[in-house]
């Protein structure tokens, strides 16, 4: 069974997203790439998510991946960041990738923790690197920096040197620590 | 399971207020034991495990920053410093995904070559981490017959890139070098009379072992549908017995058929599965895929095809032979086109998903391009990050001394863990 007629299904079963299934990519001799992305609002995401997990014409059974994106100067960009969801179908073998766009201020999807386990650690992530919220999730902290620090390092705002963080950084000495 | 608090000093390792024996025990990050920089926050009760919260970051390089700022050839540089334990693997991967970005089909040669490396690295890596299970758990001649094997496979990457240990073996639509004189045979001769024994005798050390089979067997099983929920991929989704390899599954390089785009059958090999789920099965998967990635190779071997490596250099979207650059004023000016910070390879805008199954998982990247020279934005999906969240779940319940036997098996490799 392709990834169409996983999409198909899902437009049957909401029709009043209006969910239309686009190529991530076209390449310049106008070929589409084989791998379809929808689009997704973040409030009714956890219900599009479970009916793709369990319906037997999709059955998307794991979350291969789960990545963040800041699209601040992308070309034709309409909203700034977005949460990627990569599925993977162990049935049928087939994959489609769901984006989730936020903006600023408080951007906020809800986890996905509750339909796949493995979202757990990269939701922390996403949480980490660009400041968008899973409300929902067993435990979001930061997983790869300092607890104590403040900015989102994978925004497109945030300069590649870091904002002085290293100089900022306590030093334990022998006597001190 | 409430997190356990961070801030944690020597002097907290306290009996809980409530139930007596129950304690707070670091692990790591500087231990023997966790390989790299992982701190583990064991929550015990006498020797069992209760609780367990990973604490990892210590190795932040942030990557995937980097691969906003260097372009496509630049980046492979930072993949070897991945997973490196198996470096080349990781430029394959990386260039699968920029190749599936600039819709690039390389030649059946590359593939080829691809292919054969992509084995060695999976051999490297299955005999460090099964080498490594007899280590963890008190055996080191096994450790040390596994090393001594790996050490050949240095030898033939030196051979072949001229580095031992950070390859940055490929190009976009290629690679840096042909394979040098000899060294086929070279490589023939480890599949043959280096590889097997060193399996031989780390098989025969460990799985005759009554110690080694009772502390394996049992310990940190992942069911079945865990493994699917938690995402799992590679020897450890196959140890719980999910059939799924992405060489048989989305096949690429030389594992599709009709490779060479002439009617080549796809390479002949097995995936083994086992179903015990626990350390046992996950060290068995990763033996016989070492034996399998050895009968690919000598496969393969046989089946080099003749041609070019790198796909042709009037498409303009690899770089062109030294030859071309020192002794043409075209190949200067296209070298030239490529490597000036103001210009270089420039894919269409939009997004690209490749991933490669490496000795650890599904190894993919996910790069969104807006038309520049570096990816807007390069996702990677490292399988040691995704293997390593289980972990809690596989450990509770378990004894102290089962940790360096259940870290080992899901094979973390810190640098990609994080990231």
């Amino acid at each position: 069974m392709a990834t169409a007629d996983a999409v198909q299904a899902l437009q049957e079963r909401f029709p009043d997203l209006g969910i239309e299934p686009r190529p991530l990519m076209r390449y310049l001799n106008g070929k589409p790439s084989d791998q379809l992305w929808v689009r997704v609002p973040a409030d009714r995401l956890l219900e599009v998510l479970t009916f793709l997990r369990d319906d037997e014409r999709t059955k998307f059974e794991a979350l291969a991946d789960l990545g963040g994106i800041d699209y601040l100067n992308y070309p034709d960009a309409e909203d700034r960041f977005a949460v990627i969801y990569n599925l993977l179908s162990h049935t049928h073998g087939h994959r489609l990738w769901v984006k989730v766009f936020v903006n600023d201020p408080d951007p906020e999807i809800p986890s996905a923790t509750s339909v796949w386990k493995g979202a757990e650690w990269p939701e922390r992530e996403v949480f980490d690197m660009f400041g968008i919220r899973f409300p929902g999730h067993p435990d979001l902290r930061r997983i790869l920096m300092p607890q104590n620090f403040v900015d989102y390092p994978l925004r497109k705002d945030y300069p590649l040197h870091g904002k002085g963080e290293r100089e900022a950084f306590e030093v334990l000495t022998r006597d001190s620590a | 399971m409430s997190p356990v608090s961070y801030d944690l000093n020597r002097a907290d390792v306290r009996p809980d207020e409530i139930q007596e024996d129950r304690w707070t025990l670091n692990f790591g990050p500087q231990h023997p034991a966790t390989h790299t920089t992982l701190r583990l926050v064991l929550e015990v009760e006498g020797e069992r495990i209760v609780g367990c919260t990973p604490d990892i970051g210590f190795l932040h390089s942030g990557f995937e920053k980097l691969a906003e700022h260097l372009d496509y050839n630049q980046y492979v540089v930072v993949t070897d410093r991945m997973n490196y334990v198996s470096p080349i693997a990781n430029n394959i991967a990386w260039h699968a995904a920029c190749e599936k970005l600039l819709g690039i089909e390389i030649t059946p040669r590359c593939k080829a070559i691809r292919t054969i490396c992509a084995e060695l690295a999976r051999i490297q890596d299955h005999l460090v981490c099964a080498a490594c299970t007899g280590l963890d758990l008190g055996g080191l001649t096994a450790f040390l017959y596994g090393f001594n094997a790996r050490e050949t496979i240095y030898d033939l990457f030196e051979a072949l890139t001229g580095a031992r240990f950070t390859v940055s073996y490929t190009r976009v639509g290629g690679l840096a070098q042909d394979i040098p004189p000899g060294w086929v045979e070279k490589a023939r001769d480890f599949v043959r009379n280096v590889l097997p024994p060193a399996l031989k005798d780390v098989e025969a050390l460990l799985l005759r072992n009554r110690i080694f089979i009772e502390r394996v067997k049992g310990v940190g099983v992942i069911s079945h549908d865990d493994a699917i929920n938690w995402s799992l991929t590679g020897p450890i989704a196959r140890g719980s017995g999910v059939r799924r390899d992405l060489r048989k599954d989305e096949p690429y390089l030389c594992y599709e058929d009709d490779w060479d785009r002439q009617g080549a059958d796809a390479v002949e090999f097995k995936v083994p599965v086992a179903y015990g789920g626990d350390v046992l099965s996950r060290f068995l998967v990763r033996l016989e895929e070492c034996r399998q990635s050895a009968s690919i190779i000598e496969q393969m071997l046989e089946r080099i095809p003749a041609g070019p490596i790198n796909v042709l250099a009037d498409e303009k979207t690899t770089l062109p032979s030294k030859r071309e650059i020192y002794f043409s004023i075209e190949g200067v000016i296209h070298h030239f086109q490529k490597i000036m910070t103001n210009r270089g390879l420039e894919p269409p805008v939009g997004e690209a998903y490749a991933a490669n199954e490496t000795a650890n998982g599904e190894l993919g990247f996910f790069l969104a391009s807006d038309g520049g020279r570096a990816a807007y934005r390069a996702r990677c999906r490292p399988p040691s990050f995704i293997n390593y969240q289980v972990f809690p779940a596989a450990i509770v319940g378990h004894q102290i001394s089962d940790v360096p036997a259940v870290l080992n098996s899901l094979n973390i490799i810190a640098a990609e863990l994080d990231r």
